[in-house]
């Protein structure tokens, strides 16, 4: 089965998956999402031309949570019965902080503020796929994992 | 000149799940702030409505469904919407005139009947916009956010979840005793630590409901308050309505990122530090001025953000002032005296009238079972969606 991505455009997929954004060839202020729009929002910018920039895949932990109950509509639950899953913002090089569910098999248990996270592709529900976040295990703890 | 105006008068209908139509509570929380300020209807010559995006075209147009409501009486009307700080915006289109001189006595009101759970997003395929494509793409709800600020507090300045209890475990006392509180019933840390984990760290009882209810407040200039026999009237000394600068870097609802600040740095204070910075400023005081505090405690952990975000403590130290009992009633500043979002729930477009409600009765000693001694000078805040936020500064 080849999954299609939930919302087109926003990351590349493949062994090495990236978050795809817009830099202003003005200012070189990156943007995520992509702009739909054509306007740079630099206050001190008013360039209109961007181009598509693949974002770091690896980030630090800024924050991190959990779903421990079904979020409402328009969320499509993957499992029947609802199955928990983890959430993180990770902030990239590029200088800003990305959303992202975290990697399937880890929990907040698993993250930390501060620790380093990578982009992974995976399955958000049925054949679409979805960016989210997975921990690096650091050289050293794996035998903790 | 002063940018002062003076507040009339105040009023409310509890907060609670009534299942009544948000005009109905609205009606009621204008009455009562007419009569408290002892001014007829008639003689109001502006209503501004804070507008309820839950309740069809008449809350669209809330001012004119007030105004009609309450008997057209020929009045200017306006109807504001800033989400959270809906409430301080209509307040301050109302002072703009006033000051202006375009009007005498102004009545803000603002109401709203809510739905249970979750606050979803409305219905439709909507993909260009974040609040529903949070939803749609990461499952992200409101708690969740929420969870992300307090696990900062946790891992960044060694929060923990009794912290956060125990400021549901204050504000659940103060709340005992005000009438317009939805919860009233003393909560313990075991109660807290005991209720769900909706979003890790932060349980059910860390997070604020969705309530109906209605604040109302009338304005006047401080010259027709003198006409009215008041010498020394509670005045609206500041209402900051600021917007972010850019690049806003700390991540916020309903977003699923931030500005990037690799072009542009990041600015010198984050958005809520600079709502209070701005308000500061346009009432010529500082933090160390204030007495009390009425912040919107969407989650627990929230509250002690406020805190250092309103500059009465330094950052990482509002756990040592809560754990002090600084921040309680009869502590050195206390914050949430009215029981807070935590004892009312959210109403939205009433909330922040509702906060200006609550000081105005604490700073004219009036807030019995729950009064600051000796406070003369009050600030709210609150933050809502898409770079809306508010502080207002009451003084007397």
């Amino acid at each position: 089965m080849t999954a299609t991505p939930a919302i087109e455009g926003w990351f590349t997929t493949g062994p090495e998956p990236a978050l795809v954004g817009s830099r202003c060839t003005t200012c070189t202020t990156v943007y995520f999402p992509p702009l739909a729009g054509g306007f740079c929002r630099n206050p001190a910018c008013d360039g209109e031309d961007f181009e598509s920039t693949e974002l770091s895949r690896r980030g630090r932990i800024w924050s991190y949570t959990d779903a421990q109950y079904q979020p409402p509509a328009p969320y499509v639950p993957a499992s029947d019965p609802y199955e928990p899953f983890a959430l993180a913002a990770v902030e990239l090089p590029e200088g800003l902080t990305v959303l992202g569910q975290v990697a399937q098999g880890y929990g907040v248990a698993d993250l930390r503020v501060g620790a380093e996270a990578e982009l992974v592709v995976e399955i958000l529900h049925d054949d679409l796929s979805i960016w989210r976040w997975k921990p690096v295990v650091e050289l050293g703890q794996e035998a903790d994992q | 000149m002063s940018h002062d105006v003076a507040v009339l008068g105040v009023g409310m209908h509890p907060w609670g799940k009534w299942g009544k139509n948000f005009v109905t509570y609205g009606v009621h929380a204008a009455r009562a702030a007419l009569a408290d300020a002892g001014v007829a209807w008639t003689d109001v010559d502006l209503v501004v409505g804070g507008e309820t995006v839950r309740n069809g075209y008449g809350g669209y147009v809330a001012g004119a469904t007030f105004a009609q409501a309450l008997g057209w009486n020929g009045a200017r009307v306006a109807t504001s919407y800033a989400a959270c700080a809906t409430g301080a915006q209509a307040l301050d289109t109302a002072r703009a005139r006033i000051l202006a001189g375009l009007c005498e006595v102004a009545l803000v009101v603002g109401a709203d009947t809510t739905p249970k759970g979750f606050l979803a997003p409305n219905a439709g395929e909507r993909w260009d916009d974040p609040d529903w494509l949070r939803f749609r793409l990461l499952g992200m709800t409101n708690p969740a956010y929420f969870a992300l600020y307090a696990r900062r507090r946790m891992d960044l300045y060694g929060a923990t979840q009794e912290d956060f209890a125990q400021v549901k475990v204050k504000n659940a006392r103060h709340g005992l005793e005000n009438p317009y509180a939805r919860y009233r019933k003393a909560v313990s840390v075991e109660d807290v630590m005991s209720s769900a984990v909706v979003s890790d760290p932060l349980h059910l009882l860390d997070i604020c409901a969705t309530s109906d209810g209605a604040a109302a407040v009338v304005l006047a200039s401080t010259e027709y308050a003198k006409r009215l026999g008041l010498a020394s009237p509670v005045r609206v000394s500041a209402v900051s309505t600021v917007t972010p600068t850019f690049p806003n870097t700390v991540m916020d609802m309903p977003n699923l990122s931030t500005d990037s600040s690799a072009a542009v740095g990041e600015p010198e204070h984050t958005f809520k530090e600079s709502i209070a910075r701005a308000a500061y400023e346009e009432a010529g005081i500082e933090p160390a001025d204030v007495g009390v505090a009425e912040v919107y405690d969407l989650s627990t952990a929230l509250e002690l953000d406020w805190i250092e975000d309103l500059g009465l403590s330094g950052r990482g130290e509002a756990e040592q002032l809560l754990r002090a009992g600084e921040t309680t009633i009869g502590g050195r500043i206390p914050v949430n005296p009215s029981g807070g979002l935590a004892c009312f729930g959210e109403a939205v477009p009433a909330q922040a009238l509702a906060q200006v409600c609550e000081l105005t009765w604490q700073l004219r000693g009036q807030a019995t079972g729950r009064q600051v001694e000796g406070a003369t000078v009050g600030i709210t805040a609150n933050q809502g969606l898409f770079g809306h936020g508010s502080s207002v500064i009451l003084s007397v």
